[in-house]
C-alpha cells in the first residue's frame, strides 16, 4: 500500500465521521430550538383549497362552513382543539393575542363534548370568530389532521397557505405566521 | 413439553391485529380481507411506525371504519389509497411510492452493492504481484545471517 493509499484510509473515515457529527449536531440544535420535529409530517394540502365542510356550532351558535372562511376579507386562522387537550390550554393566551391584534381565528372542536367545550373557553377564553363542532373527526381527516392542536392558515381564495401542528407559541407567530401573513395582505 | 407447546404457541401465533372488535370486522370476508390489505399498507399517523391495522389508537380507529365504509361502498384498493394520500401525503403510505424524491432510497441497496463490487475488483486488481521465490544464493545468505 501507498503511503497515500494509507492516509486516505486513515483520513477518509475521519472525515465521513467528521461530516456526519456535524450534520447531526445541526439536527439536534434545530430540535432544541423547535425548527425541527422529527415526528413532523408535511402537510399535503398547502396550496390546495381548503376542504369543504359545515359544521354546527356550539349550543345556540350557528358554527361555521367551508365558504365563511373565505367570505372574512383577509386571511384566516383555522385551530382545531380540544377540551381534554394539554397543548391547547398553552396555546390559548397565544391565540387570544391574535384575536387582540385583529386576526381572525375560527375554532373548531375536536371531538369533544359540548359542555367540556364550553367550560374550557369560559376557562381559557375564547379567541375564536366562530366555534364549530366536529364531534365525529371526520372534517379532520380532510385536513389531514393528526393531533390537537392544530392550526391552518387559509387566504381569501380559500388556499390553504401553512399548517403548524403543536401548540402555537409567540415565537412561532413571530417567525413563521407573521411574516406570512404579511406577503399575504 | 410446556416449553415446545409455549415455542409452537409463539409460532403459530400470527401478527396481532387491532381490529379485536368483531363489531369493526365487516361481515363480508372478501370485504373484510381486502380492508384489512389496505389497512396494513397504511402508516398510523399517531404511532409512526405501526400501521392502520395494528395500531390502538384513536386516528387509526377511525381510518379503519373509513376503509371498511369504502371498500362496502365498492370503491378499489387504489381508490381507497389515493383518498388518503389525497389528505396526509405520501408519507401515509408505508411502502413509498417510487418518484423522483425516492430514487435514491429504491437505488441505495442496488448502489452499495455496486460501489462494494467495485472497490473489491479494484482491490484485486491493485494487488502487486507476489515476491518471485528465493533463489539458492540468497537462501544461503539468509541462512548465514539468522546463524543456522
Amino acid at each position: 500500500m501507498t503511503a497515500i493509499n494509507r492516509r486516505l484510509v486513515l483520513l477518509l473515515p475521519l472525515g465521513i465521521a467528521g461530516v456526519a457529527g456535524v450534520g447531526l449536531y445541526s439536527m439536534l440544535d434545530r430540535m432544541r430550538s423547535g425548527k425541527f420535529d422529527p415526528r413532523g409530517v408535511p402537510s399535503a394540502l398547502i396550496g390546495k383549497p381548503v376542504p369543504t365542510f359545515t359544521l354546527p356550532g356550539q349550543g345556540d351558535s350557528p358554527g361555521f362552513s367551508s365558504a365563511d372562511l373565505k367570505a372574512q376579507g383577509r386571511p384566516v386562522l383555522l385551530n382545531f382543539f380540544a377540551s381534554w387537550c394539554v397543548p391547547c390550554i398553552a396555546e390559548a393566551d397565544v391565540l387570544l393575542a391574535l384575536k387582540q391584534s385583529g386576526q381572525p381565528v375560527f375554532g373548531i372542536a375536536y371531538k369533544d363534548k359540548t359542555e367540556a367545550t364550553d367550560a374550557f373557553l369560559r376557562q381559557h377564553g375564547n379567541p375564536y370568530v366562530q366555534v364549530g363542532r366536529d364531534a365525529a373527526g371526520s372534517v379532520a381527516i380532510d385536513f389531514g389532521l393528526y393531533g390537537v392542536p392544530e392550526s391552518y392558515l387559509i387566504d381569501t381564495t380559500g388556499t390553504v397557505r401553512w399548517r403548524f401542528a403543536g401548540g402555537l407559541t409567540a415565537d412561532v407567530v413571530r417567525q413563521e405566521l407573521a411574516p406570512l401573513l404579511k406577503t399575504l395582505t | 413439553m410446556i416449553l415446545r407447546l409455549a415455542f409452537l404457541l409463539l409460532i403459530l401465533a400470527g401478527p396481532a391485529l387491532a381490529v379485536s372488535n368483531p363489531a369493526e370486522m365487516l361481515s363480508d370476508p372478501a370485504g373484510e380481507a381486502r380492508a384489512e390489505h389496505i389497512g396494513r399498507q397504511l402508516r398510523c399517523m399517531v404511532c409512526q411506525n405501526e400501521s392502520v391495522e395494528e395500531s390502538e389508537a384513536d386516528l387509526a380507529r377511525d381510518f379503519r371504519h373509513i376503509i371498511r365504509e369504502r371498500v362496502k361502498a365498492g370503491e378499489s384498493d387504489q381508490q381507497i389509497m389515493d383518498w388518503m394520500v389525497a389528505r396526509y401525503g405520501d408519507f401515509i403510505r408505508l411502502r413509498p411510492p417510487f418518484s423522483a424524491l425516492t430514487l435514491l432510497l429504491w437505488a441505495a441497496p442496488m448502489l452499495a452493492v455496486g460501489i462494494g463490487a467495485g472497490a473489491v475488483l479494484l482491490g484485486r486488481r491493485r494487488r502487486p504481484e507476489p515476491p518471485a521465490p528465493l533463489s539458492e544464493a540468497e537462501r544461503q545468505r539468509v541462512g548465514k545471517l539468522s546463524g543456522s
